[in-house]
């Protein structure tokens, strides 16, 4: 955006009606004065953050709707249609510059704007869906005619596998009713439109479209994941451009007016990421039986057991593990010793440093492309898939009923405390099932709610040390 | 010679696994032998395919076309692993030749196939990492890994690295049911199904698209195909949530896992036989009235003449009957008998090998170090005649050399399949090789004519 004066903006002379959801493909040429420039960009961010907060949360797509309704009416919202849409586009932009200049501002700059991108476009009724399809310029048509009759009965399936009706809702209608509400609420939908299975990768990842030849069959309400990639794609190249842009020209032309702006934003609003260990993450190897009963959350004590258990974890626990434990403060060659203790009692010494050595001293970025690996965060281990063998995932996900009681019993959880979270992992919350474990284990609350592995034990050192500040806790 | 030969093999011990399985491994004589492996490299033998191998990864790029990359072999990734666990990465050849010279200098263990990058792997430290000319993948086939030790919970015959008559059915199923998928659904058609030498599968999908998909168009389809979600923190590992199954599981189970569960697996594996195989499958029944129903039936009628097969079979029948009435009860019951079908039957492939375009994996023709074993192609519509006891190894294929059985120049006309590799050759040209070039070639030149008009029309005025 080349536009940028201490001037009037002038009016957009665009005649919106319906708040339009801009597809930002390119910088429009407005001007917009320097105050504003930081003040719509803040204001972007505060939505953004709160989109974020719902993700970490494990809020379901309607309550993500909602959510991000909220938000923009509470932060974005103008009287006049044509300045709320100026604003959009301005903050919008604005803030991509802000956030191209590392991977990591990048990553979360592309999760947020297609999250609130798809929660918007949710909310718009059918007709405006189709126009910004339209918009899009995607060449994918409806399937019509004798096409349509001949995939009736699989898209039919589709649907019926999909098909949600909750329990209690069951336990009250009688069998016959069921069939009834079941035949009324699976109608195969009106409109479903031919697009290369690569389009939707994430209806493909759920099993949520029919398939065929490499096509796959999107119904009309489905058209969000098929726009949302678009979007994302288009995204993530346009932060490359802009990354270029920013490094060749604009940072040092602007270095007096727009840059410190520019980078003082960025440190806003990214939470920490437990790459460098603080005052309450150093541990040592004589300390790490002792932590790990008293502060490791549920995930990582399971994992660690595990270890000196079996005296072996797969890769995914060897990840989790390994990387909250740097994020705890242990160092590398503390690491290595203890990963190597306990490896070589089932491999020997001399395979675990051929064969898991050189993963453990890749995670501290001491081979290979040496990145400094960041320990996982909740969402990251909450959609991880841990299969046969493996105990890595989120316990509140991943576990059984009857296991993960026996886990909190563990813990130290009354009866009344685990009723509370196992009613929050039944709805599917699991971060609040953690957080609850973490208020009733260590008797306070925790309003912020725990979204990440580390951020949990840091925590529960704090408290720990409060209470008794000499001895090691 | 061969006494001198015979008298290695038993002194060279395999001293780097302490992993108990491995210690019950017999048969010194077919296990892998260093000098054997220079034979089959090396010199004069030509068992290993050099030059089918540099085609097909060539894919029509022979230079003999002026649309062709000439450098696009040279971009793919190998890797070796060397004798004493020594790990080689980006390795990158220009030619066939050179690629063959670099094998018989370091008589690989094992040789990995990565993906095809932006610039030469060998090259990769001159590029940096920002800029226009960064070092990344751009193309590889989409690939999948089926080892059987991932059905270690619901295979009694073996158990870790063994695989028998018994359990190597699974993979069979597997073949057939993703092999289907990725042809009926999907529409790829050049797909090389390969033997992994001991105990599993791999899957190489080979037609242009697939080898540009994007990891996380990968990881949809690896999650596609996932259905199983087990470990030993949950019981019930599958549970397949809605009102019907969706069109790709229907089909599985109605043409494929259906008639494999009550007919074949039965009778080798026996599920419902003894108290602690049929509960286990009562464990992933989410209502405890009918478990102890079907408990209180099973644990009465010990005593009695049938085989084990027909014992299970009777169990089987009462399961599906008391489901069938009671499957109203909860949401968790409605499709609990197709819950269980799929735990013993569906496939499980290793998500991980499938989501990443630099995930290495091992060549086809290579010989497994622990068997022996060539990893041969495997001909997906005929995967029921597969045996994986019966593929030649390493000590055959050279015992045949020294009887002077059979010429080892493998030759289309030649009518003799005296050699034993010579089939598996034979198979890997006729039905993968040649169509996949054939349509190789027709893209090539296609893309080049396009190419060819555009710059004509920016000429025109």
């Amino acid at each position: 955006m080349e536009v940028i004066r201490s001037q009037k903006r002038t009016a957009s002379n665009d005649v919106v009606s319906n708040p339009k959801i801009p597809l930002y493909l390119t910088a429009p040429p407005l001007e917009v004065r320097l105050e504003e420039f930081e003040l719509f960009a803040i204001d972007r961010l505060r939505v953004l953050k709160g989109v974020s907060d719902g993700l970490a949360r494990g809020k379901n797509p309607k309550e993500m709707d909602d959510v991000v309704d909220a938000l923009w009416k509470e932060h974005m919202r103008h009287s006049d249609a044509s300045e709320m849409l100026n604003k959009d586009i301005i903050s919008h932009f604005v803030i991509r510059l802000v956030y191209c200049r590392s991977d990591e501002l990048k990553k979360w700059f592309l999760s947020m704007e297609t999250a609130l991108f798809r929660h918007r476009f949710r909310l718009r009724n059918f007709e405006a869906q189709r126009a910004i399809v339209g918009e899009f310029g995607l060449p994918y048509k409806a399937v019509t005619g004798a096409e349509l009759e001949s995939l009736k009965e699989r898209l039919g399936q589709v649907v019926r596998s999909l098909g949600q009706i909750s329990p209690s809702v069951v336990n009250d209608i009688c069998c016959v009713s069921v069939c009834f509400f079941s035949f009324l609420s699976f109608a195969v939908e009106a409109v479903y439109y031919k697009v290369p299975f690569e389009e939707v990768p994430d209806l493909v990842a759920g099993r949520r479209v029919l398939i065929q030849k490499g096509h796959a069959f999107v119904a009309g309400s489905q058209l969000v994941s098929l726009v949302v990639t678009q979007f994302r794609s288009h995204i993530s190249k346009a932060l490359i451009l802009t990354n270029r842009k920013w490094m060749t020209t604009i940072r040092e032309r602007e270095k007096d007016r727009l840059t410190p702006i520019v980078e003082a934003l960025s440190t806003t609003y990214v939470g920490p990421d437990y790459s460098q260990s603080s005052e309450y993450a150093d541990i040592s190897l004589k300390d790490i039986d002792q932590v790990s009963k008293s502060s490791f959350p549920l995930c990582m004590r399971h994992l660690f057991e595990k270890l000196r258990e079996d005296h072996h974890l797969k890769h995914g626990g060897r990840m989790q593990l390994g990387l909250f434990l740097k994020g705890v403060g242990l160092k590398l060659d503390d690491a290595l010793a203890f990963w190597r203790a306990e490896f070589s009692k089932k491999v020997g010494s001399e395979r675990f440093d051929k064969e898991y050595a050189y993963g453990i001293r890749h995670n501290y970025g001491k081979e290979g492309k040496r990145t400094d690996y960041t320990p996982y965060a909740c969402q990251k281990i909450i959609s991880s898939a841990p299969g046969a063998g493996d105990h890595h995932g989120c316990p509140y996900r991943h576990f059984s009923e009857d296991n993960l009681r026996a886990a909190l019993g563990r813990m130290g959880l009354s009866s009344r405390g685990m009723e509370d979270v196992m009613d929050k992992v039944r709805n599917k919350h699991f971060q609040l099932a953690c957080t609850l474990t973490f208020e009733a284990v260590y008797g306070t609350s925790c309003d912020v709610g725990i979204n990440h592995p580390n951020q949990y034990f840091e925590e529960s050192q704090k408290i720990l040390k409060s209470k008794t500040p000499a001895a090691p806790v | 010679e061969r006494k001198m030969i015979r008298e290695e093999i038993e002194s060279r011990e395999d001293e780097k696994m302490i992993d108990a399985a491995q210690m019950n491994n017999p048969e010194p004589e077919e296990c892998f032998n260093v000098n054997y492996l220079r034979i089959y490299y090396g010199g004069k033998s030509n068992l290993f395919p050099y030059s089918d191998i540099h085609k097909w990864l060539s894919y029509g790029h022979d230079g003999k076309h002026p649309g062709c990359d000439e450098y696009y072999f040279g971009r793919r990734e190998f890797s070796f692993t060397l004798e004493n666990d020594v790990y080689l990465r980006y390795k990158s050849f220009k030619n066939a030749s050179s690629m063959e010279d670099a094998i018989k200098s370091n008589f690989p263990y094992k040789i990995d196939i990565g993906a095809v990058y932006s610039v030469d792997p060998d090259k990769r430290h001159a590029y940096s990492q920002t800029g226009t000319n960064v070092f990344t993948p751009v193309e590889r086939e989409l690939v999948f890994d089926i080892d059987i030790t991932d059905y270690d919970d619901v295979r009694y015959c073996c158990s870790g690295a063994d695989v028998c008559s018994k359990c190597w059915p699974l993979i069979t199923v597997a073949i057939k049911v993703i092999h289907t998928s990725l042809t009926e659904d999907f529409g790829f058609k050049h797909i090389l199904w390969v033997f992994s030498g001991r105990r599993g599968v791999h899957c190489w999908v080979c037609d242009p698209k697939a080898r540009r998909m994007t990891n996380e168009q990968r990881s949809a389809v690896a999650e596609y195909f996932r259905v199983y979600k087990g470990n030993e923190n949950n019981a019930r590992k599958v549970a397949l949530m809605g009102y019907s199954l969706h069109p790709f599981l229907a089909r599985s189970y109605v043409d494929y896992l259906k008639g494999f569960f009550e007919g074949e697996l039965q009778a080798t594996q026996s599920i419902f036989s003894t108290k602690d195989k049929y509960e286990k499958i009562l464990a992933m029944i989410s209502d405890e009235d009918i478990q102890s129903e079907l408990r209180g039936k099973w644990e009465n009628s010990a005593r009695s003449s049938l085989s084990e097969e027909a014992i299970s079979l009777v169990r089987w029948e009462q399961l599906k009957n008391t489901l069938q009435s009671k499957k109203h009860k909860a949401p968790t019951l409605r499709m609990c008998v197709e819950e269980i079908v799929f735990t013993f039957t569906y496939p499980r492939i290793d998500l991980e090998v499938s989501k990443q375009m630099n995930h290495l994996l091992k060549a086809p023709f290579c010989v497994h170090p622990k068997t022996g074993r060539v990893c041969v192609p495997i001909d997906p519509n005929n995967c029921d005649e597969f045996d994986p006891l019966a593929v030649p190894t390493l000590s055959q294929l050279i015992e045949e050399i020294n009887s002077g059985g059979s010429r080892m120049d493998v030759d289309d006309d030649e009518d003799s399949d005296t050699s034993l590799l010579a089939k598996s050759i034979k198979f890997f040209r006729s039905s993968f090789l040649e169509p996949l070039l054939k349509s190789c070639k027709e893209e090539i030149e296609s893309s080049y004519k396009t190419k060819i008009g555009k710059s004509k029309d920016s000429f025109s005025w």
